[in-house]
C-alpha cells in the first residue's frame, strides 16, 4: 500500500483551506511590513515542491513548516542588517491598526513590538496555536519539538506578552 | 474556531489581519511568472450557463457545463494533469474573451492553443477530425463523422467521442447530430445543444 502514488488535491483547495490562517501567521511572525512578502514566499515554495510531495497525509503542518521556515530566514536576515529589528522600530511610532482593547488599552503597533520582542521559539508557538489555530501536535512537528515544549513555549509567551503590553 | 476568549489574543487575531486577497493574487501572479501554475481554472458566464474553462501551457484542456460540479472537474485535473491546480482570471481571460464574442455572435473559430491529453486514441482522433473539418454553422452526423475517420461501422464509438468531449462548445461536439437530423445527446443538455445550433445558424442573436 506505501508505494501506490500519494492522491494530491488540488493546490486551490490548499489555499481554500489554509490560506487565511497561513496569512494571518506571516503577518503575526513577520509584521505588516514583512509578512506579505513571507507569505506570497511560502505561496511560491510550496507550489514549486508540490508536485513532488510524498507525504500527503498532513498537508496542513507541511504548509506551515514552510511557512515557518520562511520566517526564520527573514528573521536571520533582519538579524544581520546595522539594526537590530528594523520592522520594530518602523511600527514604533505607527498609528495603532487595532483600537483600545477591553482592559489592555493596546495599540496594534505596541503589541507588534512586544510580539517581535518574544523568543523565536515563544513567538512561532503562539502564532501557529492563536493565529493559525493548529493543534499541538502540529504545533510541534513545525517547531520541531515535542508536544509538551509546544504548551510550554505558547504558556510562556503569552505571560510575557501579558506583562509587557500591561506596564 | 477561536481557541480563547482572552483579549490579548483577540488584539493579536485584530493587528495580524491584512489584505489576504491582495496578497494571494501577488502570489499567484508571481507564480504564473515562474511557471509554477499548471493549470489554471476559472467559471464564466455564458447562456447556456456557467462554464468551467480550464487552460494549460499548451491551451484550453478542459470546459465543463454547470452539471458538472466545479471541485469534481478540478480533482479531475489535479489527479489527471497535474495537482498544481489554481484559479487564475488571468490565464483564462483569452479563452474567456474569445467565448463572450462567440456567444454575441462576433466569432465563428476559436484561435486558441487546444490541449488534447485528456483524451487520447480513437475518440481523440474524432474530436481533432471535428474541429479540424466541422465549421460554424454546419453540422454533421454520427455516422458521417465516423466515414470521415475511416471508420464508416463506428458510428456508436463517434457518439461515445462526443459523449466524452472534455472541450465542448470549443471543439464542437454539438454539431454532431444523429442521421435525419434528430438532435442526439449533448453533455450540457439537449437545451444547450439546440441553443448553439441556433445562434450559429444566425437564428437567435443571445446577448
Amino acid at each position: 500500500m506505501r508505494s501506490t502514488p500519494v492522491r494530491l488535491p488540488p493546490f486551490q483547495r490548499l489555499l481554500d483551506e489554509h490560506g487565511a490562517a497561513l496569512h494571518r501567521y506571516c503577518l503575526a511572525q513577520a509584521g505588516p511590513d514583512h509578512g506579505p512578502d513571507c507569505f506570497q514566499e511560502t505561496v511560491l515554495a510550496a507550489l514549486t515542491a508540490y508536485p513532488k510531495l510524498r507525504d500527503a497525509s498532513n498537508l496542513r503542518s507541511w504548509l506551515f513548516t514552510i511557512a515557518h521556515h520562511k520566517i526564520v530566514d527573514h528573521h536571520r536576515r533582519q538579524a544581520r542588517r546595522p539594526r537590530p529589528v528594523p520592522e520594530l522600530a518602523a511600527v514604533d511610532g505607527a498609528p495603532a491598526t487595532t483600537g483600545p482593547v477591553s482592559g489592555l488599552d493596546l495599540g496594534g503597533g505596541e503589541l507588534w513590538a512586544a510580539v517581535g520582542e518574544l523568543p523565536e521559539k515563544q513567538r512561532g508557538a503562539i502564532a501557529l496555536r492563536y493565529l493559525a489555530d493548529l493543534p499541538y501536535a502540529d504545533i510541534a512537528a513545525v517547531l520541531g519539538c515535542s508536544e509538551a515544549a509546544a504548551r510550554q513555549s505558547v504558556r510562556a509567551g503569552l505571560t510575557r506578552l501579558r506583562t509587557e503590553v500591561s506596564r | 474556531m477561536t481557541p480563547t476568549r482572552d483579549p490579548l489574543v483577540d488584539a493579536l487575531r485584530a493587528a495580524a489581519t491584512g489584505d489576504l486577497a491582495a496578497d494571494l493574487d501577488a502570489a499567484i501572479e508571481r507564480a504564473e511568472r515562474d511557471g509554477l501554475v499548471d493549470i489554471g481554472y476559472e467559471v464564466t458566464d455564458s447562456p447556456v450557463g456557467p462554464l468551467f474553462v480550464a487552460v494549460t501551457d499548451a491551451g484550453v484542456v478542459r470546459v465543463g457545463f454547470a452539471r458538472e460540479p466545479v471541485d469534481a472537474v478540478v480533482e479531475e485535473l489535479a489527479a489527471r494533469v497535474s495537482p498544481r491546480v489554481l484559479r487564475s482570471p488571468r490565464r483564462t481571460d483569452e479563452v474567456r474573451r474569445q467565448l463572450d464574442e462567440y456567444f454575441a455572435g462576433r466569432r465563428d473559430r476559436f484561435e486558441v492553443g487546444i490541449d488534447w491529453r485528456l483524451t487520447r486514441g480513437f475518440r481523440r482522433t474524432v474530436l481533432e477530425r471535428l474541429y479540424a473539418e466541422v465549421p460554424y454553422g454546419r453540422t454533421v452526423s454520427y455516422r458521417e463523422l465516423a466515414m470521415r475517420v475511416g471508420n464508416p461501422a463506428a458510428s456508436r464509438a463517434v457518439g461515445s467521442a462526443m459523449a466524452t468531449n472534455p472541450i465542448p462548445i470549443v471543439v464542437p461536439c454539438h454539431r454532431v447530430l444523429r442521421s435525419g437530423g434528430h438532435l442526439g445527446g449533448y453533455g450540457g443538455g439537449l437545451p444547450a445543444k439546440r441553443l448553439l445550433l441556433a445562434l450559429e445558424s444566425g437564428e437567435a442573436p443571445l446577448l
